[in-house]
């Protein structure tokens, strides 16, 4: 595939992006999201205008890859820190990366405070199941019965309760005004000669992540949570992972538009 | 303001310092007795005299307020927080990361009773946690005693100044009696605040390569060399920025050591003992750090002995012995549980310590 038709980007490199190679596992989706985001800053011309809060987890080291303004936060903090800057510089691009542990159990204060709000902020969750960057423990999305570090047994959910549904409830905070749920794993379809890969998924999670920039300048609070993989920590083959999140993981966690107060989807 | 003597509160003469200083935006978690500083801050914004003064948020707990005041602080606006002991244990993690992150802005502790809850009386006991650096890691942040609601009023402007001086973290330690004691205070009139952050706040990145405010280092050489550069300017702190106060001391045998309104009573002991004919001075520290070493040191060179009070169980004290040394004495008189101990209190204690001296 063409990235260059994908993203719509013209001939030459990503103005977003630096030139430094990424630390990510292969196969994570991280590095996707990375460029996706990039791109779309390109397109929507923000890159001098933003400033990304970094989280704590994989998320860590995006300083190295957007070539954008960056303030590194504390676990669980980014979206106060990104608070901070954007009541008092509103003509800024203010969002975070954060994964699920950082934004939905450590953090899940500031970020749902945030929504509360309706500070004009764009929060993206990876929502990859696990603590990555740790190695591997329990993370609030991680499915019932799954194994992780700290869940050897399979996640229970008598003493751990279910899987977190952030879309679901931050969907239900007043001061949202865009929430999605996407996914940035490619889905297998049968072709003419065995399995190909379709990118449809990429493609509404570009969408996303442009619609979450748009509502912002529209002086809105948005949050995408993307489904990925971490085929490390769950020890399973790259294409495993994604088979598994497009089998199972999606059925808990269903793709979908879940808050659009401004109508960006139809725009 | 500037001009007028106004009766107010400690809490609102802090709050009122930080506006004539220039400040941009307040944080606010509420707890007493400090609450003062953001009812009065709420009230403020939108006050035509302070047009710089944009936000005010009140969070949802004391770690998002200094969150917030770490993004303000990113963008080199003037930003504060205050709290008192249990916040002010919360607000560590963000005071770690600011001071590896260099970041300029105010905060205030007006120290109540501890441990845990303890109770709303005046206690110095926030001492260790915040001349040691509370939070994980090598660390220290400017620390300012006020003694007076006129210290109160001033000391903001001098934290901001001390803050972008040393792109560095600015503590005001005041404790509830500071906080709510009411009294005349005046304000100068302050030029408007112009600190450069062009290197290094983050904002609108046209025409420069990004700027990343960050405490992360995974190269241990190079966190080593980062963390040497900001020892080297705590070390430029230590030597340029120490203030205090002599009182008496020059020919005094016995010098009373106290911060904050302690030192407000221990004046009015030497006063009264000086009448007396007992040659007794005071000295007092106004930054907790950098703390006076060299000039505490120097009146024991001098063969003075040293009474050190506080409104804690010795906190301050290892510092004072730190400065004047094994061979000399330092006694120690610590009230705690929010009460002050009175001028007969310490004039007893010194009467005795003058006596065992004979």
């Amino acid at each position: 595939m063409s990235q260059q038709s994908v993203f719509k980007i013209k001939a030459g490199k990503i103005k977003s992006l630096t030139e430094n190679p990424t630390h990510y596992c292969a196969g994570c989706e991280h590095g996707t999201l990375t460029k996706l985001i990039a791109a779309t800053l390109d397109e929507l011309d923000l890159r001098e205008k933003t400033i990304m809060i970094d989280s704590v987890g994989c998320s860590v080291l995006a300083y190295n890859y957007l070539n954008c303004d960056h303030i590194v936060a504390a676990h669980g903090r980014a979206p106060a820190v990104a608070a901070g800057v954007k009541r008092l510089r509103p003509e800024l691009n203010v969002f975070t990366i954060q994964g699920d542990g950082d934004a939905l159990s450590i953090g899940l204060l500031e970020t749902i405070y945030a929504a509360k709000r309706g500070t004009p902020i764009t929060i993206f969750v990876v929502n990859n199941g696990i603590y990555g960057m740790t190695g591997g423990q329990m993370a609030p999305t991680t499915l019932p019965g799954q194994i992780t570090t700290t869940t050897p047994y399979g996640r229970d959910p008598a003493s751990t309760g279910t899987e977190f549904d952030a879309s679901g409830l931050i969907s239900q905070i007043d001061g949202a005004a865009y929430v999605r749920r996407a996914s940035l794993v490619v889905n297998e379809i049968p072709g003419p000669r065995g399995k190909v890969y379709t990118i449809k998924n990429l493609l509404d999670a570009k969408k996303a992540v442009k619609n979450a920039f748009k509502v912002q300048a529209l002086g809105g609070f948005a949050l995408v949570e993307f489904l990925s993989t971490c085929s490390v920590n769950w020890k399973m083959p790259i294409l495993e992972a994604k088979r598994y999140v497009n089998e199972q993981v999606i059925k808990r966690f269903p793709l979908g538009v879940y808050r659009d107060t401004y109508g960006v989807e139809k725009a | 303001m500037p001009g007028q003597r106004i009766y107010i509160k400690g809490n609102e003469a802090l709050a009122y310092g930080a506006l004539e200083s220039g400040l941009n935006a307040y944080f606010a978690y509420p707890i007493t007795p400090s609450s003062e500083i953001p009812e009065t801050l709420a009230r403020e914004l939108g006050n035509k005299k302070y047009p710089q003064y944009k936000c005010f948020i009140q969070s949802a707990s004391e770690l998002e307020a200094i969150n917030m005041v770490i993004g303000g602080a990113s963008i080199g606006n003037l930003v504060m927080t205050a709290t008192s002991g249990p916040g002010f244990s919360l607000k560590q993690e963000g005071l770690s990361y600011s001071a590896c992150m260099e970041l300029p802005f105010l905060i205030a502790d007006i120290c109540r009773a501890g441990p845990g809850l303890g109770n709303l009386g005046p206690e110095q006991s926030d001492y260790f946690q915040a001349t040691k650096g509370g939070g994980h890691g090598n660390y220290r942040i400017f620390v300012l005693a006020p003694n007076s609601v006129q210290e109160m009023a001033s000391f903001p402007k001098l934290g901001f100044d001390l803050a972008f001086k040393y792109r560095n973290p600015v503590l005001i330690l005041g404790d509830a009696y500071t906080g709510q004691l009411k009294e005349d205070v005046e304000f100068p009139t302050l030029q408007k605040p112009n600190y450069d952050v062009s290197s290094w706040a983050v904002g609108d990145s046209t025409g420069r390569k990004p700027h990343i405010l960050n405490s992360l280092e995974l190269d241990y050489q190079k966190h080593y060399e980062n963390m040497g550069r900001i020892f080297e300017k705590y070390k430029r702190a230590e030597e340029n920025e120490v203030l205090y106060e002599e009182y008496l001391t020059e020919d005094a045998e016995t010098v009373i050591v106290a911060f904050g309104i302690v030192s407000r009573i221990a004046k009015a002991v030497v006063n009264s003992l000086r009448k007396k004919g007992i040659p007794i001075g005071l000295f007092r520290p106004i930054t907790l750090w950098p703390f006076p070493t060299v000039p505490l040191g120097k009146l024991a060179s001098e063969g003075k002995r040293f009474l050190d009070i506080e409104l804690n169980a010795g906190q301050m004290i290892e510092d004072v012995r730190l400065a004047v040394g094994t061979g000399t004495k330092v006694d120690f008189l610590g009230r705690w549980g929010g009460i002050l101990p009175t001028e007969r209190e310490i004039e007893r204690k010194i009467q005795r310590v003058e006596v065992v001296a004979a």
